[in-house]
């Protein structure tokens, strides 16, 4: 029944597992699936798992591949799940080599594997399998032992559950720190798992010897074990078992614990409970937002909105505020550009009354700020102070901050401002904006780097949006055509790329009375780059107009006869692109 | 004499490696520029001025403590950075080895500008001896039908060892490298240059951090450079780094991402009276090592060797001079250059003794509680000496066994020195009596019982 062409590429495949060049074996290891599936299911049992697992002395890439391939529902192949523990032999092996990310992507095989393996197979084959690695000679098997407690945890009887506990201490005191890191690491999933009686006697024992470990990068680690532990607890047993570690993390010699602890403020705020936030956490917030290092200041700066939600509003005005007022005028420009971006979710918290007086002051100083990045975080994220106060007590600093941002001589800052505007816009409404920011808009499209014109195109089109057609057609369509006549052809491009980027959101009528003619104008320009996206603009235009009968006849009348006259033009790309939008003009009629 | 065969300190020749002719034309490329031996002695390593690294194992077979040749690898070549027009040497400027994580050996090498990381392996060389398209030698033809599809068949051939360069960490130096370190948290290590210290995961070659940097704005205003580098053997946070000032700073990484501010700094007032033009070349740090256990600091200079409490900054608890006979000579030294030989220092593997070395392939070992010392030479009388058979030591005529006890410090007379010999880099093993010494193109091994 099998022909031989169906075999002979299978039997190079089986080949080049074995070849000398390491493309081929990879890309047999990548197909092992198919392999399988030619040998059926026995002999992939029999033959092809003992082979893979002869074969952990190859390229880290390689092996990467193969500890991919094994959990991606291998399992199917051998016969299903009821041989899926075949399957833990060369991912056993795989968790022992050198490389992390070899021994990561194992441990995630094994436990996506672990989830299709009966409580039988688990306890007779995965639990040894567990012991082996937790007891390795070599430190690495040790570290990815750590990754495989927590899946099969819930799945085994009381006793083999007494024995992971015992085995998992034993990792948390192992004497070299990458073992101590990853129990670190993983504790956190697996305390989730365990009753609350074995969290309070042996989770918060390995918690509290990993807290106090002496090496920073262990301690930096406990930081979610701890909000993982908390959760388990209630507020009353989290004050009783962890207020010692929680002052010994937030208040580390080592910055990088409190960076940690500070990241993760908010998370660990919201399990702890009221009580605890407000006599205990708010002074380690208060310290850690002013801490020595700006690192962790940063950090915190970027919890203050989410925590301030778990205090009162008196209590953010006395000690949550003059933080934030001293974080203004911090020297670290990161510390102040993370303020920024979070500052303004106060101002629901606060009310408007509050907001005017004590948050007011900080947005206008921050938005002259003398790094471009603060002042668009603040700028950024106006919605939330506009919708409490209203943007009209802002607006005499948001201009002069805008047009400096406008003017920034790095383009990206530019852009960035510009990507801001249509929110803006809706902020501050047709006048406001006409008055102080239309000017500014159409000056982008004169800009000397191609990124800011584009992006000043695609602002218009949005502004159109925001302000409608009508407005458009009075305050952006003249300027833009007005620019056609430009005797720099870089001008007269940016023209047409403005209509193009434009056009789908203008109506017939606009297109008919105020662009057209210009376009038409310009198919006849000297430069053939204007002429070939000319022809482009014309095409969407056409494609935008076909909706109505009145568009079609204005495609035929004017747009079509331009395209044939483009279409004998000298130059090839003028021909290619004239020809194309005249198939789409002629496709409409039909 | 049989006080002179004690002041021998029962230091005993043990082997030699490398060319033993009494050639006076050595290849420069032969040259080593550092030894050090793996955190359990059973391995030693050296790196030379051709950019070799040379790798010995124990030599189980015997008694006493003796290497092997073990393996060799080209670990850097020489470069030529075209943008500056500089010529970058494959000279291996230090070696430090990763603690064992599996069966293979890891270790750092690095030259001026780029450190590796070499994986140095057991590994079975295996051919395909059998598979579908081919039996032995002969082409088969496609296999007709499932059943006859097989994996290839390896038959097994030698083992060889293998070094694989596992990281290469580059461009981040814009001086020359001069010392590397492992943290004790095997995850992290520093590199340091003359003016930058540059923290790096062992895991991540293309991204480091800058945690020292004392490049003044203007380089005009440069008054003083990083002479060597070393992490804490015990916390993970504290480092060290010595200057051309005659200053060692300690640095907490716990403070700040930044370590510009030194926690502490070990500096002695310099008496006035000494002072001369070549002050402050000769009380530039060339070495500094933490004890074993990271209570005490051993830093070298051109004269003395000192040693610190970590807990006492103005001072240090001893000072041992090495080389006062030749404060007549500074003159000189400064003509030929010596002056600026950046010699070692290092402690033995218990703390309770300290080596360095001196001209004429001098080098001395002091007792730390005593400061007696013992003075020995490595030079080629010694394995001659053995060779023919020559006497242990105790014996009286100890002399022949590399060693001049009694008239050793009579020896090191000014006018006889050699000063092209120079004891520069050594190792201690770290549990026994055994010491690697580095003599031009030689290793030299002595052991005491």
């Amino acid at each position: 029944m099998d022909s031989n062409e169906d075999i002979a590429p299978i039997a190079i495949l089986m080949d080049e597992l074995r070849s000398e060049d390491v493309q081929l074996r990879l890309n047999a290891i990548h197909r092992i699936s198919t392999i399988a599936l030619a040998l059926g299911p026995e002999r992939a049992r029999d033959e092809l798992i003992p082979f893979l697992q002869d074969s952990v002395d190859d390229e880290d890439e390689v092996l990467l591949a193969l500890a991919e391939e094994l959990g991606r529902n291998f399992e199917e192949y051998i016969g299903g799940p009821e041989y899926a523990h075949v399957l833990l032999g060369p991912l056993e092996n795989l968790s022992a080599v050198e490389e992390t990310l070899v021994r990561d992507k194992a441990a995630e095989s094994i436990t996506k594997v672990s989830s299709v393996l009966s409580q039988a197979q688990i306890e007779q084959y995965y639990i040894p399998l567990l012991q082996r690695l937790s007891r390795g000679e070599w430190f690495t098997s040790r570290t990815s032992s750590c990754a495989l407690y927590a899946p099969v945890y819930d799945k085994v009887a009381a006793p083999i559950q007494d024995d992971l506990r015992r085995g998992f201490a034993a990792l948390a005191a192992d004497d070299t720190p990458m073992v101590r890191r990853a129990a670190a690491k993983w504790l956190a999933p697996l305390v989730k798992k365990y009753t609350k009686a074995h969290v309070l006697s042996d989770g918060l024992a390995v918690y509290r010897k990993l807290q106090a470990d002496d090496q920073d990068s262990v301690r930096l680690l406990t930081v979610e074990d701890l909000i993982a532990i908390a959760q388990q607890l209630s507020p009353a047993e989290v004050k009783e078992q962890l207020l010692k570690q929680i002052r010994q993390t937030m208040t580390d010699k080592s910055w990088r614990v409190r960076y940690m602890a500070a990241s993760h403020f908010n998370e660990l705020a919201e399990v702890v409970g009221t009580e605890l936030v407000r006599e205990e956490l708010i002074n380690h917030f208060v310290q850690l937002l002013k801490d020595n290092e700006a690192e962790v200041r940063t950090a915190a700066a970027g919890q203050v909105p989410g925590f301030s939600k778990l205090l009162e509003k008196e209590v953010v005005l006395a000690r949550i505020v003059p933080c934030v007022r001293d974080l203004c005028q911090d020297v670290s420009q990161h510390v102040r550009a993370a303020l920024a971006n979070q500052i303004s979710g106060l101002a629901p918290l606060l009310g408007k009354d509050a907001t005017i007086e004590h948050l007011l002051p900080l947005f206008l100083h921050l938005l002259k700020d003398e790094f471009p990045e603060v002042r668009l975080n603040i700028i950024s994220k106006l919605e939330l102070v506009n919708s409490v106060i209203g943007i009209e007590l802002l607006s005499e600093s948001l201009l002069p901050a805008i047009v400096e941002l406008a003017e920034d001589k790095s383009w990206r800052v530019r852009q960035a401002i510009i990507e801001y505007i249509p929110l803006l816009a809706t902020q501050l409404g047709k006048p406001f904006f006409d008055e102080s920011l239309g000017n500014l808009c159409m000056s982008w499209l004169g800009d000397n780097v191609y990124s800011i014109r584009e992006a000043a195109a695609v602002n218009l089109k949005k502004l159109t949006e925001v302000f409608g057609v009508e407005w458009s057609k009075e305050q952006i369509v003249p300027k833009v055509v007005g620019m056609g006549q430009h005797p720099n052809y870089l001008y007269r491009m940016t023209t047409v790329q403005a209509i193009m980027t434009i056009a789908p959101s203008l109506t017939l009528e606009v297109i008919r009375d105020n662009i057209l003619d210009m376009l038409i104008q310009l198919a006849s320009d000297p430069i053939p780059n204007i002429r070939f996206n000319v022809a482009k603009a014309l095409e969407i235009t056409a494609t935008s107009l076909g909706d109505t009968p009145e568009g079609v006849q204005l495609v035929q009348q004017k747009i079509a006869p331009v395209l044939e006259a483009l279409k004998n033009d000298q130059d090839a790309d003028v021909r290619f692109f004239s020809s194309r939008a005249l198939q789409k003009a002629h496709a409409l009629e039909a | 004499m049989d006080q002179d065969a004690s002041s021998s300190g029962g230091w005993r020749f043990a082997q030699c490696f490398g060319d033993k002719g009494d050639v006076e034309d050595i290849t420069e490329a032969d040259i080593i520029s550092t030894v050090e031996f793996d955190s359990t002695g059973n391995y030693l390593a050296t790196g030379d001025k051709g950019g070799r690294v040379v790798l010995f194992e124990r030599n189980e077979m015997k008694k006493t403590c003796e290497y092997k040749f073990y393996t060799e690898f080209q670990s850097h070549e020489p470069e030529f950075d075209y943008l500056k027009s500089l010529e970058i040497e494959e000279k291996i400027n230090k070696i430090k080895w990763c603690k064992r994580q599996n069966s293979a050996h890891f270790l750092l090498s690095t030259n001026d500008k780029t450190i590796k990381l070499w994986k140095v392996f057991e590994k079975q060389l295996r051919v395909v001896s059998e598979s579908n398209l081919i039996d032995g030698q002969r082409s088969l033809p496609s296999p007709g039908a499932t059943q006859h599809l097989r994996l290839p068949r390896m038959t097994q051939q030698d083992n060889i060892i293998a070094a694989v360069p596992r990281k290469v960490y580059s461009n981040a130096h814009a001086y020359h490298i001069h010392s590397i370190s492992v943290n004790s948290d095997q995850e992290t290590y520093i590199s340091a240059d003359d003016l930058r210290i540059n923290l790096w995961n062992l895991d991540i070659s293309d991204r480091s951090f800058n945690i020292v940097d004392i490049k003044p704005a203007n380089m005009e205003e440069l008054t003083e450079v990083i002479t060597a580098a070393e992490f804490h053997p015990v916390h993970c946070n504290l480092f060290m780094y010595s200057s051309s000032k005659s200053n060692i700073k300690l640095a907490d990484m716990r403070d700040s991402a930044l370590c510009d501010r030194h926690a502490k700094m070990f500096e002695e007032e310099e008496d006035p009276t000494n002072r001369s033009f070549f002050s402050e070349i000769i009380s530039s740090i060339s070495d500094v090592k933490f004890s074993h256990d990271g209570r005490y600091i051993l830093s070298r200079d051109y004269l003395n060797l000192k040693i610190w409490d970590i807990n006492m900054e103005n001072r240090p608890l001893k000072t041992i001079p090495i080389h006062d006979h030749l404060r007549g000579k500074l003159c000189d030294l400064y003509e030929n250059d010596c002056i600026f030989d950046k010699f070692e220092c290092i402690w033995s593997g218990d703390d309770k003794n300290v080596l360095t070395g001196s001209y004429h392939n001098y080098f001395r070992i002091f007792d730390v509680e005593t400061l007696n010392d013992v003075v020995l030479q490595a030079d080629k009388s010694a394995f001659k000496a053995k060779k023919i058979g020559g006497p242990l030591p105790g014996n009286k005529t100890g002399m022949k066994n590399g060693m001049r006890p009694g008239g050793m410090r009579e020896n090191m007379a000014v006018e006889t020195l050699d000063f092209n010999k120079k004891i520069l880099h050594a190792s201690w093993h770290p549990r026994e009596s055994t010491i690697a010494i580095a003599a031009t193109n030689n290793l030299f091994l002595y052991s005491s019982a």
